[in-house]
C-alpha cells in the first residue's frame, strides 16, 4: 500500500462518506471501505480503471473530473480526496473549489515541485525534472501546472480556504507541516497531502 | 415441431391490478421462462426485462420460433449472466404476444382476440403485473435485475416502485423519460402499421391474418434505429445484393435494403401488429420523473440498490446523455452508482450482440455483486 494512502486513511474519520476523484483502480477506495467502513464513490476517466473498481463492487462513476463534477449535489460528501491530479487539471482553480463545494472538507495530495531533488535538477541541470513522483519527460507529462507545497499553502491563504492540517511525505518519514516550518519542509518533502475546507 | 403458445409456462395473476389507465384487472396470464437453478439462500436470482420485441426466451432456443433466445450473447452456461451460477428469470410483459395478457388474447366477454378492446397500459403496470411472478418463485429479494433499452426502462421503474426487491441494478441503453425523438420513431411504427388496410382498426384477428406490410416496415424503422450511422456504413456500405451491377428496379439492390426487407419479414412471423402499438405506447407514456413530486431525484431518494447505468457511445435512441441523466439524479439522492460508457460503433444494438467490453462489465458487476449480497445475507 502507497504511504500516501495510509496517510490519507488516516486523515479520514470511520463511518464517514468519501467521493475519490480520480479514483484509479480503486486501491484507496477499498482500504477505506475494508478498514474504516468508509462509504465510498469513485470518479474515474480511465476505462480500464474504471472496470478494474467494478469488477472490485466498488460504485465508480466513468467521467471527467475536470467538466463532470457539476453531478454531485453542493456537500453532499464528507471528505473529497484528489491524489495527485490537481496539477493535471486545465484549471485547478475551478476544480479545488468546486472539489469544496462538494465535500465538507477536501484532501488534496501534490507532487511537491519545491522539494530539493526538482529544485536542483533545474537549477544544476538545466533540465525538467524527473523523479519518482515527476516520472515523464517535459514533452509527454500529462502535468499542467505543477506547484509546491508553499504555492498551495499561500493559495489556500489567499483564497480564505481554511487549512486543517498539511502533512509532507520524504521516503518513509511523515511530518507535519505548519507556517513554522514550511521552508524547510516545501525544500524536503517529496508530497504534500492538505486537508483543507 | 415448435411447441405452441399455449403450452409455455404461465401463472394466472388473480391478484387485481389497477391499472394506470383507470381499469382494474384480474385473473390474467403471465408468462415466463426461467434457467438455471435457485439456490438454497435463495441469493442468486437475476431477474432479466425485455425489451420492445423481445420475449422471455432470453437464453437457449426459444420452443416457440425456434430461434436463438435474444440475449444468447449475455445469458446461458459460462455466459456473463452464467445460467450455471445464477438463476435468470425473465417474463413476457403484458400487452406482449408470448403468452401473457395482450392484445391477441381471447377477451372472455366477446370471445374473440382483444384487439383495440385492450386497455392502453403503461410502464408502470407492465412492471406492476410482474411482481406476483416473484412471489410465486418464492423470491424476496433479487441478487440483480436487469434490462437494455424498454427493459432498462421497466427496471427503472421497478426500483422506482419497489425500492427493496433487488439487491443490484443495471440499466442498459435507456432512458428514465421517453425523449421526443424516441416517440417520433414509435409514432413512425405506429403509423406504418396503422396506414395498412388489412390492419382493419386493429381487428385483422377476424380474418386471421396481419396487417404483415405495415408491421414489416415498423419493423425496418426499428432496425435503423438500432445502428450507428458508421456501423451501418461499415456493414453494408454501398454493397450489392448478389449481384454484379444495379438492376434499374425498385427491387433490393443494395445490401442494407435486403436486410432491411429480411428483418422485417422475419419479424411478422412471429411478432403481433397490435402488440406493437401497445407497447410503444407504453414506452412513449414513460416518464418516471413525473410520478414523483420533486422529480428524478425523487424517486431514488432512500435506494439500497446498487446500480450499474451502461450507455454506448453510438447509441443514438438512447444515447449517453440520456443515461447519464439517470446517473446524475442516482448521485443526487446519495445513491450506490456506477456508470460506464462502452465506446463501439454497434449503436443501440450492443447490448444484444457480442460486445467484449460490455460482456465482461457485466460479468464483473454481477459476480461482485454476488459476493457482497451473499455476506449481506449471513448478517
Amino acid at each position: 500500500m502507497k504511504k500516501e494512502f495510509k496517510v490519507i486513511a488516516e486523515l479520514l474519520p470511520n463511518n464517514t462518506r468519501v467521493l475519490d476523484v480520480g479514483c484509479g483502480d480503486g486501491a484507496l477506495m477499498n482500504l477505506l471501505t475494508k478498514e474504516k467502513n468508509i462509504e465510498v464513490r469513485g470518479l474515474e476517466l480511465e476505462k480500464n480503471n474504471v472496470q478494474e473498481c467494478i469488477y472490485k463492487g466498488l460504485p465508480v462513476i466513468q467521467g471527467n473530473a475536470e467538466t463532470e463534477l457539476y453531478q454531485f449535489p453542493d456537500q453532499s460528501f464528507d471528505y473529497v480526496v484528489l491524489s495527485q491530479t490537481l496539477q493535471a487539471f486545465y484549471n485547478p482553480d475551478k476544480v479545488l473549489k468546486e472539489l469544496l463545494r462538494i465535500g465538507k472538507s477536501v484532501i488534496v495530495s501534490i507532487p511537491n515541485f519545491g522539494y530539493w531533488k526538482v529544485r536542483t535538477s533545474l537549477l544544476l541541470f538545466g533540465k525538467m525534472p524527473i523523479t519518482k513522483t515527476l516520472p515523464n519527460f517535459w514533452y509527454n507529462t500529462p502535468n499542467l501546472h505543477m506547484c509546491t507545497i508553499k504555492d498551495l499553502f499561500n493559495y489556500c491563504d489567499e483564497q480564505n480556504i481554511k487549512i486543517q492540517k498539511v502533512v509532507g511525505i520524504n521516503e518513509d518519514k511523515i511530518s507535519l507541516i505548519k507556517k513554522s516550518n514550511l521552508e524547510i519542509k516545501n525544500f524536503f518533502s517529496k508530497l504534500g497531502i492538505f486537508l483543507i475546507g | 415441431m415448435n411447441k405452441k403458445i399455449e403450452d409455455i409456462k404461465k401463472i394466472n395473476v388473480s391478484k387485481p391490478l389497477r391499472l394506470d389507465c383507470g381499469k382494474t384487472i384480474n385473473n390474467f396470464p403471465l408468462a415466463y421462462e426461467t434457467y438455471g437453478k435457485l439456490n438454497d439462500n435463495k441469493d442468486n436470482a437475476i431477474l432479466v426485462f425485455h425489451a420492445l420485441t423481445g420475449d422471455q426466451f432470453v437464453a437457449g432456443t426459444n420452443p416457440v420460433t425456434n430461434k436463438e433466445g435474444w440475449w444468447i450473447t449475455a445469458v446461458g452456461p459460462g455466459k456473463a449472466i452464467d445460467t450455471n451460477k445464477y438463476f435468470v428469470i425473465c417474463a413476457n410483459v403484458i400487452g406482449g404476444c408470448m403468452g401473457s395478457w395482450g392484445p391477441s388474447e381471447n377477451n372472455k366477454e366477446t370471445n374473440q382476440p382483444y384487439g383495440l378492446d385492450f386497455p392502453v397500459i403503461t410502464i408502470k403496470d407492465i412492471v406492476r403485473a410482474q411482481e406476483s411472478l416473484l412471489d410465486h418463485l418464492g423470491i424476496n429479494k433479487l441478487l440483480c435485475a436487469t434490462g437494455g433499452s424498454m427493459g432498462g426502462m421497466q427496471l427503472l421503474q421497478f426500483c422506482a416502485t419497489f425500492p427493496d426487491k433487488t439487491f443490484s441494478a443495471i440499466p442498459i441503453a435507456c432512458s428514465a423519460s421517453h425523449s421526443a425523438q424516441n416517440i417520433a420513431l414509435n409514432e413512425l411504427a405506429r403509423q406504418a402499421i396503422m396506414a395498412d388496410p388489412v390492419w382493419d382498426n386493429g381487428k385483422y384477428f377476424l380474418k386471421d391474418t396481419q396487417p404483415k406490410n405495415g408491421l414489416a416496415v415498423a419493423r425496418m424503422v426499428g432496425h435503423i434505429s438500432y445502428l450507428s450511422e458508421q456501423g451501418m456504413q461499415e456493414k453494408f456500405g454501398r454493397k450489392l445484393q448478389e449481384k454484379a451491377d444495379y438492376e434499374f428496379s425498385f427491387n433490393a439492390d443494395f445490401q442494407v435494403e435486403s436486410y432491411l426487407r429480411h428483418q422485417g419479414n422475419a419479424f411478422v412471423e412471429r411478432f403481433d401488429a397490435n402488440s406493437v402499438l401497445y407497447i410503444t405506447r407504453a414506452m412513449d407514456y414513460f416518464d418516471l420523473s413525473k410520478q414523483f413530486k420533486g422529480g428524478l431525484v425523487e424517486v431514488f431518494k432512500n435506494q439500497k440498490t446498487k446500480f450499474l447505468v451502461i450507455s454506448f457511445s453510438s447509441d443514438w435512441l438512447y444515447t449517453t446523455k440520456e443515461n447519464k441523466d439517470i446517473v446524475i439524479a442516482l448521485n443526487a439522492a446519495g445513491a450506490d452508482v456506477s456508470y460506464s460508457e462502452i465506446v463501439t460503433d454497434k449503436g443501440h444494438d450492443s447490448f444484444l450482440v457480442n460486445e467484449p467490453e460490455f460482456l465482461k462489465t457485466l460479468k464483473g458487476f454481477i459476480n461482485s455483486m454476488h459476493e457482497k449480497f451473499k455476506n449481506e445475507k449471513r448478517i
